[in-house]
């Protein structure tokens, strides 16, 4: 209001409201051009997964006749080709396989890296610094260089060919990342109410249970869908581990896939990885706040 | 607590441990003396000191190829997805509504990036005749051939990996977000325009997380296999052929283990000491505030 006023009476004023609207000119100027450079950006980047999903409902010659993203004449030929495969198995046994890889493997990797960052957080003991040191320099191998040793132990201890191996290492803490995240999310965590809990005679397994992990939750449940879309993602683990055609999960189904004569069946195999993207963007947009969280706490690969 | 057993902690340690010493520690011995054996499965290793080492950088011209390969593409991929991502974030730190809808949107190929869905699809719109050529076309360009041409192969496969820098952007934008504003609005008091406040103040700041982003762009960037194994299968001419499908293939297709083991250690060797580089003059680019060295 007063600004109303002045602006009426004294030169000055009307100066400072020229220029504050020039501000406000230049502020929208400015991000008019962020909208479209965004916008611009973000189009290229997701017309190629909005073309997918058009082109999966493509005939085989329109797939590549045909830029556009809306097939002329839909059909759903590619799904119901696609789901049968070439293999004798449907793609629905690929599916549950991929299931039966992750859940496991997820709740492995929840629990474990749950107790091992409870004992790092809260905990003195022999040998701490010399461990802590360990798991930053798992952290910083490469897998590339323990692969072939890996493999030979678990021939030895004959699971090739199961999903022990994809599993077994996660329960053990072995994604050292999920560890180093959830310590220091505890170490950011007072410890008022465990210690109340331990004063009233509560053990250290039961103040683990009942009030750290609920105070953990937010940290675990990135935990979790993190290590849900690397497992769906995860190739190369199944690829050296898994032989038999019945127990692939989708990613070796599909490598499968455009390895036989299917390729030629382009809609079949685009059906498919669309199938497979969907449980990981379901999750994704779902839960997206976890995703961002985690990733803006900890830093996350990827 | 102070009446605990002091062995507790180590309970809940307990899977860690035997994970390390079974699944890390002993194969990264082992395969240190692998690389100096030769062996094919059937037989016993049997030790032949540094043969593979000497077969690998003299009579080796795949091996010679897929390391050029692997440098290229790291030092190609890296700093371009790094930059995109940091301007991107950049872009994005401003009073826009709707500001979380674009970061969804791009961190999107982040999440999906990795699939074998994904490297198909890269597969079918960078084909002679598909998407990309196509909307080439229409803007009157000539057709790239992106994967039969070794020179374009690699950059195609680039591609793949520049197009996921959102999970890269998502950590740009919270070091940003995070800077105090005052420091802007006193710098502009002092005449400074948006350039300078960029690279005196924003830069410096951010050090820190682009000093991450590094270190694990790059770790990542060296073990690259889905793409181009799903994608060009390393080729036209071996043009992309990083070193990672090298010891797979030599691993797992001719099951020389040995021989597999010497070039991921060498592999090894060279993300250690480029991550060593970098964690060393990272005290004279890494700004900490309150030199707090954490």
């Amino acid at each position: 209001m007063t600004d109303h006023i002045l602006s009426q009476n004294s030169p000055a004023a009307r100066d400072i409201d020229i220029a504050r609207s020039r501000e406000t000119r230049r502020h929208r100027f400015n991000a008019a051009l962020r909208y479209a450079l965004l916008t611009g950006v973000g189009l290229l980047m997701l017309y190629p997964l909005i073309w997918l999903i058009g082109a999966s409902f493509k005939t085989n010659s329109e797939i590549f006749a045909n830029p556009g993203f809306w097939p002329e004449s839909p059909t759903l030929d590619g799904y119901i080709k696609g789901w049968k495969t070439s293999t004798p198995y449907s793609f629905g046994t690929f599916f549950v396989n991929t299931l039966w890889i992750v859940i496991p493997k997820v709740i492995g990797t929840a629990i474990s890296c749950t107790a091992v960052a409870y004992g790092f957080a809260r905990f003195d003991f022999p040998f701490k610094k010399v461990l802590f040191s360990a798991l930053i320099a798992t952290l910083l191998l490469p897998n590339v260089v323990t692969r072939i040793p890996q493999y030979l132990i678990f021939r030895d201890l004959g699971w090739l060919d199961s999903y022990l191996p994809l599993w077994v290492p996660s329960a053990l803490a072995g994604d050292a990342f999920f560890v180093f995240m959830l310590v220091q999310f505890l170490r950011a965590i007072p410890r008022d109410m465990e210690e109340a809990a331990r004063v009233d005679g509560a053990t250290t397994w039961q103040t683990l249970i009942f009030i750290v992990v609920p105070l953990l939750m937010p940290a675990l449940i990135s935990v979790c869908l993190f290590q849900f879309m690397w497992t769906m993602n995860d190739f190369l683990g199944p690829l050296i581990y898994i032989s038999s055609v019945d127990k692939y999960p989708i990613s070796l189904a599909l490598k499968l896939s455009i390895d036989t004569t299917e390729a030629f069946e382009w809609n079949r195999v685009l059906a498919m990885s669309v199938l497979s993207l969907a449980p990981a963007l379901a999750v994704f947009f779902l839960a997206q706040k976890y995703f961002i969280d985690g990733i803006s706490s900890g830093g996350i690969k990827g | 607590m102070s009446g605990d057993n002091r062995f507790l902690g180590l309970i809940y340690l307990s899977p860690f441990i035997i994970g390390l010493l079974v699944f890390t520690a002993l194969p990264f011995l082992a395969s240190l003396y692998l690389s100096f054996t030769n062996y094919n499965l059937m037989n016993e290793p049997v030790f032949t000191g540094l043969q593979n080492y000497i077969r690998l950088f003299t009579n080796d011209r795949t091996f010679r190829k897929s390391l050029w390969v692997t440098l290229v593409y790291v030092f190609m991929t890296v700093p371009l997805k790094l930059a995109f991502a940091l301007f991107m974030a950049v872009i994005l730190n401003y009073k826009l509504k709707f500001i979380n809808v674009f970061r969804t949107a791009y961190y999107v190929p982040s999440i999906l990036g990795g699939s074998i869905a994904i490297a198909v699809l890269w597969r079918y719109i960078f084909a002679d005749v598909g998407l990309v050529n196509m909307g080439l076309a229409l803007l009157g360009f000539e057709p790239v051939n992106w994967f039969g041409d070794p020179t374009n192969a690699l950059f195609t496969i680039t591609l793949l990996r520049l197009w996921q820098f959102g999970s890269a952007m998502v950590i740009f934008l919270a070091a940003l977000q995070s800077i105090d504003k005052t420091l802007y609005e006193a710098a502009s008091i002092d005449g400074a325009g948006k350039w300078t406040s960029f690279v005196y103040i924003t830069l410096p700041l951010i050090t820190p997380v682009i000093f991450f982003n590094l270190i694990m762009q790059m770790v990542q960037a060296f073990q690259e296999f889905n793409g181009p194994y799903i994608i060009t299968q390393g080729g036209p001419l071996k043009s992309t052929y990083l070193l990672p499908i090298y010891i797979y293939d030599e691993a797992f297709k001719r099951f020389d283990m040995g021989y597999a083991s010497a070039i991921a250690w060498v592999l090894f060797l060279i993300i250690m000491a480029l991550t060593l580089v970098a964690f060393w003059s990272s005290r004279h680019w890494v700004y900490y505030a309150g030199d707090k060295r954490s």
